[in-house]
């Protein structure tokens, strides 16, 4: 919404000072989007006289003219044809900036002449591309009035940013109010003035009865005969380009006034191009009608039309019809001023897609008693731009007349706002704000003003009082404590996000937040999305469904990088993956992808790519300083489809899956363009089991006075059995002194029977009662021996 | 015969001690200890010929060449220490390697700085007795716009751009949520106040161009009790932006405004300064709006099965990218969702504290 100074003015009586006034719209919920002074940059440029112009003695174009202006006399140098005495242009002194060369002026000597300062041309003052001579003004004008003043552009431009609650102030009278009510002046009189109207208009409104009559409860309008279409006055053009408005013609540029100046959006037919009386009904079906935007509307039967006795003439609310619209020949004019429900209005005007300045206003609902006012007012505007003669207004149903009643129990506005206000304030400041209050027990019986279709509760008049004494006015209070020391206010889960994100990001890995959709057609590389997750209105086909995993998002998110030159690169993402709709279908998964490298080219030894174990070691890390029971995991080789099927596992505890890692599924990385080794991993954040230790302190440590005896194995056994299942029986064979199993090689190949392979593993023996004898250790690697065994069928390597 | 005289030893000592300091490594060294004290060394040898002396010679005699003996050995033990201090030398000369060489590459990742700024969201709420709330992303058109008195029709639901689902056999539509407000909704229902709580998290609106992302990030913040006021609202965000920008003095502007689910509501500016081009928080004579709030509406307290005669409160929001934005000098939206190495290696965070306040943001 944009307004010019002078406009608000013709509202509000006030001695503030521009600046004032911006600062305080924005404090009473006004909020200032942006200021525009065409009179700043034309400040320097101020009206002078040209007591004489003489021929330039070394120059037969230029003259010599002697300028006086606001400070004083000077002499300029001046090549325009037009320059000569006694005129009066405008000057620009030495130091001023000259907007349409880009150049600053400084005093010199042209030709041998001394010239301080020059008078310019529209050219010059960046106004027109008119460069045939200097401006040249007409009449005796005071020397030294500013060019603004003089071009009528002195008149700052405010654009507000209108909140839904305050449709009133889509009226510059409505700003003016809320001015004035801050202090800021009185508003004027509007000085309306009925015009009777001299003969019976030939042209009747109707409503449908049934669903036109909710649409449009009233309408009113009166038929102009004889009047002069034609270009606006220069002071109504001036306004309506001001705001951004292009003049059309009287008639229209009328109607758009009101509609800013007032919220009160009209509508003019050219009454010789409507048929017999006119009707609000709803369309029919396979009706149509071309728009003045100069489109054509389908319409349907939940539009309402403005119909003559043929077809609809305009869309109810929203725009008229280019078909019955005033061009400059016409001569006879119906008046339309109507009340449009404003969830209805709002409705079509989304269901069509048409936006305009009647449809804002409507769907936030204006000022029901407009229909009686705004008859004046355009009747006003009509005859004195296109004279003619008005008849009697018409009227169809009946004019809403909300008696909105809200109570304000005083003392709510200190509860409630925190500041206290007297209560006369309170009563002061409605009622400037148009509301008429009375006291009944204590409380203020309020009647809410016609167009604050808003207000309807307490709160809304605290606000409205509050607005107005200013926000500024309430204290700053901080929050009462609960006691001394803050609380710990976060979950455990909340707090395993951090420590995941601190371990990958020690670990390497780069942190990413990537959108929470994909692609569908690579989202059903991560096992099949229910229906349920795909978005209806996506904003491309490449974020079209809830993501299933991460790693597709990874994957593109390290190709992209790949592309720009960093390959070997090692990503994560802490947050959801999209299971379901329902409000548990969101689980949070830390989900990494390493690609390329895990040790690149270097002096001390051989690259190596990623691999499954870079994965795994991922994983483990994050469950380890989760306190997850790592040593009890088990690894399963059932790792979802999106995995390398041989290169894949999943880490769980018992049926929980507490991860999954491995290489991607070789198809996975071609569909992302993936050119390197992959490693990816998905941990269950929720799925791992918290730690069950209450308390804090510790049981002492299991130290042993005994030397612990090292001793390695090497088995043969199966190439398809598990490393796993050697290593946890070993473990379990001697629980009692077994204190740790560490497998350190793995050999496969020549020397060995055909799908055999050999394991070597560290066991460490430690007693707490006693030094272990020969006998002892001999003893317990039997056992384990024979445990391992009998778990795995390996056998001692020979 | 065998020479006795002092003389005689004096030039057999001088003999063997330059036998010793002659050997240049261990085993020369080793070899001049056999030939002077082995079996059958030189100085053993001489030792065996005492025993042809007369008792009076032989005591005398005896004295002398065990103190010989005992000069000699010390000087092979001194000498063995010499050179071994030769072969250490040796050896480390031999060792040297070039230190300028490069170590073994290692590399640690940052973070984000979005979760960065949501630590630090809760570092300060938290020291005011928030707590953190969480909520689904994807939300019924209850939680979302109905209790939030957002009806059907209102221009506000319009202008949220909502993301929506494939209706369900009812034809109800779940969408994505368009900000985290209804993670106060549930908030409200499931928990008695007094309620102190701030809802970070993921939001989602179809808008996509320089200064939208289809998903961003809200903060959103509830206080609920019988008695928190407007004064209480002013309070806690000036606290908030003052600790979080790290500025004791910006200076904090409340303006009237609207949100549907807010009354009275107020967006809350900070000063700046836009001079020369470059916007710089604080001082300065302009303003930079940062977030919108209010009390909660009493609709949406019905709606959340609370009485609106008994408890009231406020609620705020802001966009965690814009708070990162300002405090961290990122231009644009590029660094939080493209992954690009370049920008994240360069805005991220290392992962060496979780901010806190008494440490410090």
């Amino acid at each position: 919404m944009k307004l010019t100074l002078s406009w608000l003015k013709d509202h509000l009586q006030t001695d503030r000072s521009f600046e004032e006034i911006v600062t305080k719209l924005s404090l009473v919920g006004l909020e200032v989007e942006g200021v525009e002074d065409p009179a700043a940059a034309l400040a320097p440029f101020r009206v002078a006289y040209v007591r004489e112009a003489e021929q330039h003695p070394n120059a037969d174009r230029l003259r010599v003219c002697t300028v006086e202006h606001a400070d004083g006399v000077s002499q300029v140098v001046c090549g325009a044809p037009n320059a000569k005495t006694g005129m009066y242009g405008i000057f620009a002194g030495p130091g001023s900036y000259i907007p349409g060369t880009d150049m600053k002026l400084k005093p010199g000597k042209i030709r041998g002449v001394e010239s301080n300062g020059m008078l310019v041309s529209e050219r010059e003052m960046g106004l027109s591309d008119e460069h045939d001579g200097i401006i040249e003004l007409v009449g005796e004008p005071a020397i030294g009035t500013p060019l603004a003043e003089v071009l009528g552009l002195n008149d700052p431009v405010i654009e507000i940013g209108i909140t839904p609650n305050h449709a009133e102030a889509l009226g510059i009278r409505g700003i003016a109010r809320d001015l004035a009510a801050a202090g800021m002046g009185k508003v004027k009189p509007l000085g309306l003035t009925r015009h009777e109207g001299s003969f019976d208009s030939p042209i009747r409104w109707h409503i449908e009865p049934g669903e036109a009559e909710v649409y449009c409860p009233a309408v009113a309008g009166r038929y102009f005969r004889g009047v002069t279409n034609c270009e606006s006055p220069t002071w109504l053009k001036r306004r309506l380009e001001a705001i951004g408005l292009r003049p059309i013609s009287a008639l229209v540029d009328i109607t758009n006034y009101v509609t800013f100046d007032l919220n009160r959006p009209l509508h003019v037919f050219d009454a010789d191009k409507v048929a017999g009386d006119v009707t609000m009904r709803m369309a029919r079906a396979g009706e149509e009608i071309l728009a003045l935007d100069g489109k054509s509307y389908a319409l349907d039967a939940e539009t309402l039309v403005i119909a003559d006795e043929k077809v609809p003439e305009a869309i109810g609310g929203i725009m008229g019809g280019e078909e019955s619209g005033c061009t400059l020949e016409t001569t006879n004019v119906f008046l339309e001023v109507a009340y449009f429900d404003p969830i209805r209005v709002a409705r079509t005007g989304r269901r069509l897609g048409v936006t305009s300045d009647a449809r804002y206003r409507f769907e936030r609902g204006i000022d029901p008693e407009g229909l009686t006012w705004g008859i004046d007012v355009a009747t006003a505007l009509i005859l004195q731009i296109c004279g003619g003669e008005a008849s009697r207004p018409v009227l169809a149903g009946t004019i809403p007349a909300p008696e909105q009643r809200v109570a304000l129990r005083p003392e709510r506005v200190e509860s409630l706002g925190g500041v206290a206000v007297a209560k006369d304030r309170q009563v002061a400041i409605l009622t400037e704000l148009g509301f008429s209050v009375s006291e009944r027990d204590g409380v203020l019986d309020c009647l809410v003003p016609t167009w604050r279709p808003d207000v309807d509760g307490e709160a809304d008049l605290v606000e409205e009082v509050l607005r107005i004494e200013g926000y500024d006015r309430i204290p700053v209070t901080p929050l009462p404590r609960s006691g001394d020391l803050p609380a710990a206010v976060l979950t455990p889960a909340q707090r395993r996000r951090t420590q995941v994100r601190q371990t990958l990001a020690w670990r390497g890995l780069d942190e990413v937040i990537t959108f929470s959709f994909m692609d569908g057609r690579q989202a059903a590389l991560f096992g099949e999305v229910d229906e349920s997750l795909r978005l209806v209105n996506p904003i491309s086909s490449e974020l079209d469904v809830m993501r299933p995993s991460v790693l597709g998002n990874l994957a593109a998110a390290l190709q992209r990088n790949a592309d720009r030159g960093s390959p070997d690169l090692g990503l994560f993402e802490v947050g959801p993956i999209y299971q379901d709709d329902t409000p548990t279908g969101e689980p949070w998964l830390a989900s990494g992808l390493r690609h390329g490298l895990a040790v690149g080219r270097q002096w001390q030894g051989d690259s190596r790519p990623v691999d499954a174990f870079d994965a795994k070691a991922d994983v483990l890390a994050v469950l380890e300083i989760l306190g997850a029971p790592v040593e009890n995991l088990q690894t399963s080789r059932d790792a979802p489809a999106w995995y390398h099927p041989g290169q894949s596992g999943q880490l769980r505890l018992g049926p929980n899956v507490l991860a999954a890692f491995g290489s991607l599924h070789p198809k996975v990385a071609r569909s992302y363009g993936l050119k390197g080794k992959t490693a990816a991993f998905e941990i269950f954040l929720d799925r791992i089991p918290f730690p069950k230790a209450k308390s804090k302190a510790k049981a002492p440590p299991e130290i042993s006075a005994f030397q612990p005896v090292e001793r390695d194995l090497a088995f043969v056994l199966d190439r398809e059995v598990p490393a796993e299942t050697l290593v946890r029986a070993a473990r379990a064979a001697e629980r009692n002194l077994v204190s740790s199993v560490r497998l350190f090689d793995l050999y496969e190949g020549s020397g060995l029977p055909e799908g055999k392979k050999s394991l070597a593993i560290a066991i460490t023996l430690q007693p707490k009662t006693a030094t272990l004898t020969d006998a002892e250790i001999e003893a317990a690697m039997a056992k384990i021996v024979a445990a391992v065994n009998k778990a795995s069928g390996a056998t001692l390597r020979s | 015969m065998q020479d006795w005289s002092a003389e005689a030893l004096g030039a057999l000592e001088a003999g063997l001690l330059e036998q010793v300091a002659d050997s240049s490594d261990s085993a020369s060294l080793e070899a001049a200890r056999v030939a002077i004290l082995g079996r059958k060394g030189s100085l053993t040898e001489k030792l065996k010929g005492l025993s042809g002396l007369a008792p009076e010679d032989r005591k005398d005699a005896g004295r002398a060449l065990n103190k010989l003996k005992q000069a000699v050995e010390a000087a092979i033990e001194a000498r063995k220490g010499a050179l071994q201090d030769i072969e250490l030398e040796k050896q480390l000369e031999a060792e040297r390697i070039d230190v300028s060489l490069p170590p073994r590459a290692s590399y640690v990742g940052r973070l984000h700085p979005l979760p960065q700024t949501v630590e630090e969201l809760v570092a300060i709420f938290g020291e005011m007795g928030f707590s953190w709330a969480e909520g689904p992303h994807i939300e019924d058109d209850f939680h979302n716009f109905t209790a939030l008195n957002i009806p059907p029709d209102h221009p506000a639901r319009q202008e949220q751009d909502t993301f929506y689902l494939p209706p369900d056999g009812e034809g109800q539509q779940k969408v994505l949520r368009t900000h985290t407000s209804p993670v106060q909704i549930r908030t409200m229902m499931s928990q008695k106040p007094p309620i102190r709580i701030i809802c970070p998290g993921r939001t989602f609106r179809s808008d996509h161009d320089a200064t939208h992302s289809p998903m961003f990030h809200q903060v959103e913040g509830l206080v609920i009790d019988e008695a928190t006021n407007m004064g209480h609202l002013k309070g806690t965000l000036v606290t908030f932006l003052r600790a979080y920008f790290g500025l004791e003095d910006l200076p904090v502007r409340f303006r009237p405004s609207y949100f549907p689910f807010t009354e009275p509501s107020a967006e809350v500016d900070i000063g700046c300064d836009r001079s020369g081009g470059r916007l710089k928080i604080g001082g300065g004579k302009d303003w930079l709006e940062i977030l919108g709030s209010g009390m909660v509406h009493p609709r949406v307290l019905e709606n959340c099965g609370l009485d609106p005669a008994r408890y009231q409160g406020f609620a705020f929001g802001m966009g965690i990218e814009r708070i990162a934005m300002l405090k961290y000098g990122i231009p644009d939206l590029r660094p939080f969702f493209e992954s690009d190495i370049r920008r994240m290696r360069h805005y991220g965070f290392l992962p060496l504290e979780v901010p806190s306040m008494v440490r410090g943001l």
